[in-house]
Parts: C-alpha cells; structure tokens; sequence
C-alpha cells in the first residue's frame, strides 16, 4: 500500500500540491485525473521518489520514502515499474535490449533466462518479433507497449501509469488500456494511472482520485466517483466550462 | 547697490550658465519668483539625478551580486557533479564495457578528424616556421620550433578543441536530450544511478583517450611540417630530425600529455554536466549543446594558460 500523507511541492513561487492527501490500495489500479497542469505528473513522480516533497510523507509497505538514502531508495525502486509518457525507451537500444536492459543490471540471470523472459513480455504486448527495432524506427503505440513491457519485465509489485494513451488514437489508446487490464489481471500489481482519457480510464480503474488545486478534491470507486456531486468532479467529467474549476 | 545672481536657464541645464545681472532692488523683484522656480526646478533635478543615480548603483550592485552568486553556485554544482561521478566510477558494478565504448565514441571516431586537422597544422607550421627562420638564417632549427610548439602547446589544445567539435557537443546533446525525453528519469525508476550510468564511464574514457589523440595528433604534425620543410621548401632531413632530437627533453612530452589528461577531464566533465542539466523544453539541447562548446572551449585556453605557467 501507498499512503501520501499531507505532500507539499511548489516549483519557484508556483505551489502545485497544496497538502496532498491519497491511499493506493494494494492490487487495485487507482486512476489520479484533474486538469492539465494540475500536477498529476508531478505527484506521480513523488510515488517512486523521482522527485522529493517540500513537506509531507509517501510511505511505501510502511517505509517513508522521502527520507531514505541512495540504496534504500535504489530497493524501494525495485518495487516500481514506471510507463513514462513518451515510453522513455532508452534511444541507443533496441526495443529488446530496452526490455532486457533491467534484467541485465539488477538480476544475475543468464543471456538465455533473459531472452526467455524478454520475448515473453513483448508477446504479452503484442510486439513478438519486433524486439530487433530501435525505438525510432517504431510508432507511438509500439513504444507504449515497449514501455509497458519493460517496466513489467521485472514483476514489479507497483506500476506507474503516466498517460499511457496520450497521443494515441482512441482505438489504439483503447488498445492500451485493454493491455494494462490484461497484464493487471495477470500479474496483480498496484497500479497508479494518471490519465485524460475520460471515460475510457474509468473502464480499467478500481478507484478514481481527483487532483484540483493543488489537493485531492474526490477519491472514491469508480462507481461512486462517476455519480459524485461534487461540484468540481462533476464539471470535470461532464466536460463544461462552467464550473468551479477555473479554465483558461 | 548691486547683486549677482547665476541661475541655470532651464533649456541649458548642464554646461553654459546664464549669468543675470541684476541692478537694481526693482529688477530684483521682478525676477525673484522666476529665480525662485528656476532654482527650486534645479534643486528638483539634482534630487532625482541623486535618487536615480543611487538606484541605479543599487541595481547594479545587486545584478552583479546576483550574477556572482548564480555563477558560484553553477561552480559548486559542476563540483558536485564531478565528485559524483568519480565516486561512481569506483562502485560496483563496474561498466568496463560501456568505458570501452565510450573510449571508442571519444578516441577512435574522432581520430579522423585529429589526423585531418594535425596534418595540415604541422604543414602550416612548416611554413610560417620556415618563413619566420629563414629571417634569421636559422631553418635548420624548424625541427625543433616545430616539435616544441606541438608537443608542448598546438597539440593539446588544437586536439582538445577537435574533441570538443566532435565529441563533446554530441555527449551533451545525446544526454540533454535523454534529460527531455525522461530517460534519466526511467533510469532513477529502473534503480540504475545515471551518473554512474552516463557521466562517469564518459569521463574515465575521456581520461584515457585525449592524450592518445593528442600524441596521434603531434606526431601527425611533425610529419606534415616535415612535409613542407623538408620535401617543398628543401630545409635538410637530418638538420631537422637532429634539431628536434637535441631540442626536445622528456619534460616537453609529457607536460604536453598531461595538459591533454586534464583536457580530456574538462570535456566530458563539463559535456556531461551541460546534457544533465539542459533545460526541459525544446530549446534545451541546444542550449545545452552550444553552452557545453563555448564553456569547453573557453576552460580549456584558461587552464592551459595555468599549466603552462605552472610547468614552464
């Protein structure tokens, strides 16, 4: 389990969390929406400390990350698979070396174990015999997908969705959130999205949290979040201008 | 009786001074509140030159103290950065293979351009050298002038910048770019340290590969000085061979070598630092590119300056 307690960031003299105040419940897939430059993203990194809070806490299985040390962290960070919005896919490699690359560093497996596990991740996203391809040479969504299986090649107990469907057509951001319910329902991690892509998300989603104002506004089940009364929620999801939330 | 009184006309304020002469009490009257505004309006004037002159030095005092802190701090971070990665380099797990490739990126790929650039440096050298000698009756000492330059001076630097051109600007654009793209950051998320990743294989290969080039790029130019001296403008083989010889002392190598270590240490440094650092937005490689040159270019003639003080 993931408990932010009371997460405070401000860049400059801009505050974007305000006293932020979230539990991710273990094995579920919470989905974080509010409006583009929220802070989404900013609270998605706090989760695996890519980046740290001014004030408040994120305990991890009890252990408050924001006060650990270079190897504690580096531990705690074996616990997370992140899916980067642009897939993050490191450049000078191809798609299988990408997918092998934490494997190769973190494990002791062999050359064969490695290829054995790889090709069965990129089977699972749909991209078995692509593994030869770098990166550029491959569109939007087959990064996703790369993406996707390697941040799940090492079975990570948490994963981290930052957008996943962004710039993505609907039916193949259909598709990845069709791939994210099928890898969830196989390997059982807690899953974090932080996703625009109302209604389709909620389709995937346990719960729903919304971020307004630098504080989470809404979090509930899915169901009970989409009948919220919530004045905010309800203009955020019913799409109007006219609300409580500000829209410039 | 008489009185004198200077003002300053309101349309000359600066150099020329009206004098009024005022001869009587009657006259005096009549231009007493004229004199009383043109004073109170010079009075107005000195008070605000005053005001603004004192703002103006307090602004000024300010942006050049805030630009000495900017700049000291950018200092202890490039510090910072350089303590991390040697201290990076020496933890397991050890990435020979990514020195070795790095060793490749920095030596191999840029030993065309070396050979290029100190080929036609030594045939330049041949003749200036020749031109400015044969004034004084002295060719048979191109050799030596020649030899001396390279290694102690053209040498390192003039391969230091190649590397720069080369190399350099590419390892901050690769990195700033992996920085926008957030593959630093899905290497912090995979518990793989990108400094120990990225910078400290790069430096430990700049380390290792500048004097190589540097010695490449000497010996590449004494034989296109030796082309031209020799084989163009007939300076005698043996005289410049033998002038080398009796010129050259072992000090002159290897302080050459070791301004090219530290050249080496000054590129990936500062290259790595720049991409690590590049602003998140689409201008950032570039800055990030054009600023890691310039800087590299501008510590590499100011250390070499120091050295040679230090090891003359």
């Amino acid at each position: 389990m993931i408990r932010v307690t009371n997460l405070y960031k401000t860049f400059g003299s801009q505050a974007v969390l305000k006293g932020v105040n979230l539990d991710l419940e273990t094995g579920q897939i919470t989905t974080i929406i509010g409006g583009s430059g929220c802070g989404k993203t900013v609270l998605l990194k706090h989760l695996n400390a890519l980046l740290l809070p001014d004030r408040g806490s994120i305990a991890v299985d009890g252990t408050d990350i924001t006060r650990l040390g270079d190897s504690a962290l580096n531990e705690i960070r074996r616990k997370f698979g992140v899916l980067f919005q642009g897939a993050a896919l490191l450049d000078s490699m191809s798609i299988y070396d990408n997918v092998a690359f934490p494997l190769r560093e973190k494990t002791k497996l062999t050359e064969n174990q490695i290829r054995e596990k790889v090709e069965e991740r990129l089977e699972q996203v749909g991209l078995a015999g692509m593994g030869f391809k770098h990166p550029a040479e491959v569109s939007g969504g087959m990064k996703k997908r790369a993406g996707l299986a390697r941040a799940l090649v090492m079975e990570p107990e948490i994963v981290l969705f930052d957008e996943p469907t962004t710039g993505l057509d609907p039916l193949l951001g259909k598709s990845i959130h069709e791939l994210i319910r099928k890898v969830h329902a196989t390997f059982k991690f807690t899953g974090v999205i932080v996703s625009h892509d109302i209604p389709e998300v909620f389709k995937i989603s346990d719960r729903v949290a919304m971020l307004a104002n630098g504080v989470i506004a809404e979090v509930a089940s899915t169901e009970v979040f989409v009948a919220s009364r919530n004045p905010i929620v309800h203009q955020f999801i019913a799409g109007e201008t006219e609300g409580p939330m500000a829209v410039l | 009786m008489y009185f004198h009184i200077t003002a300053i006309s309101p349309k000359n304020t600066g150099k020329n001074f009206r004098c009024l002469v005022v001869n009587d009490f009657a006259t005096q009257n009549i231009y007493g509140p004229y004199l009383k505004i043109e004073r109170l309006f010079y009075n107005s004037l000195i008070l605000v030159a005053r005001l603004a002159t004192t703002q103006f030095m307090i602004s000024l005092i300010s942006q050049i103290g805030h630009a000495t802190l900017g700049h000291l701090t950018a200092m202890g971070r490039m510090f910072v950065f350089l303590l991390s990665a040697f201290a990076w380099a020496f933890r397991p797990p050890l990435r020979i293979r990514l020195i070795v490739h790095h060793i490749r990126s920095i030596g191999v790929d840029s030993l065309s351009v070396v050979v290029l650039s100190g080929i036609f440096t030594g045939m330049v050298m041949g003749l200036q050298g020749y031109y400015s000698l044969r004034k004084f009756n002295a060719e048979s000492f191109l050799g030596s002038a020649v030899a001396l330059s390279l290694l102690r001076e053209l040498g390192p630097v003039l391969s230091a910048f190649m590397v720069t051109g080369r190399t350099g600007s590419a390892m901050a654009a690769e990195i700033s770019s992996m920085k926008v793209t957030e593959q630093i950051d899905a290497l912090y998320s995979m518990a793989i340290n990108p400094v120990q990743y990225l910078a400290s294989p790069r430096i430990i290969a700049g380390l290792l590969s500048m004097p190589l080039l540097t010695a490449i790029f000497d010996v590449v130019g004494i034989y296109g000085a030796y082309l031209v001296g020799v084989g163009l403008l007939g300076v005698s083989s043996g005289s410049y061979f033998a002038g080398m010889e009796s010129s050259v002392v072992f000090q002159d190598v290897w302080s050459g070598l070791l301004k090219s270590i530290s050249f080496g240490l000054i590129i990936t440094w500062v290259c790595c630092y720049k991409g690590f650092n590049a602003p998140l937005s689409a201008t950032g490689v570039g800055q990030a590119t054009t600023e890691s040159v310039v800087l590299c270019f501008v510590l590499i003639l100011v250390w070499d300056y120091f050295m040679t003080s230090i090891m003359l």
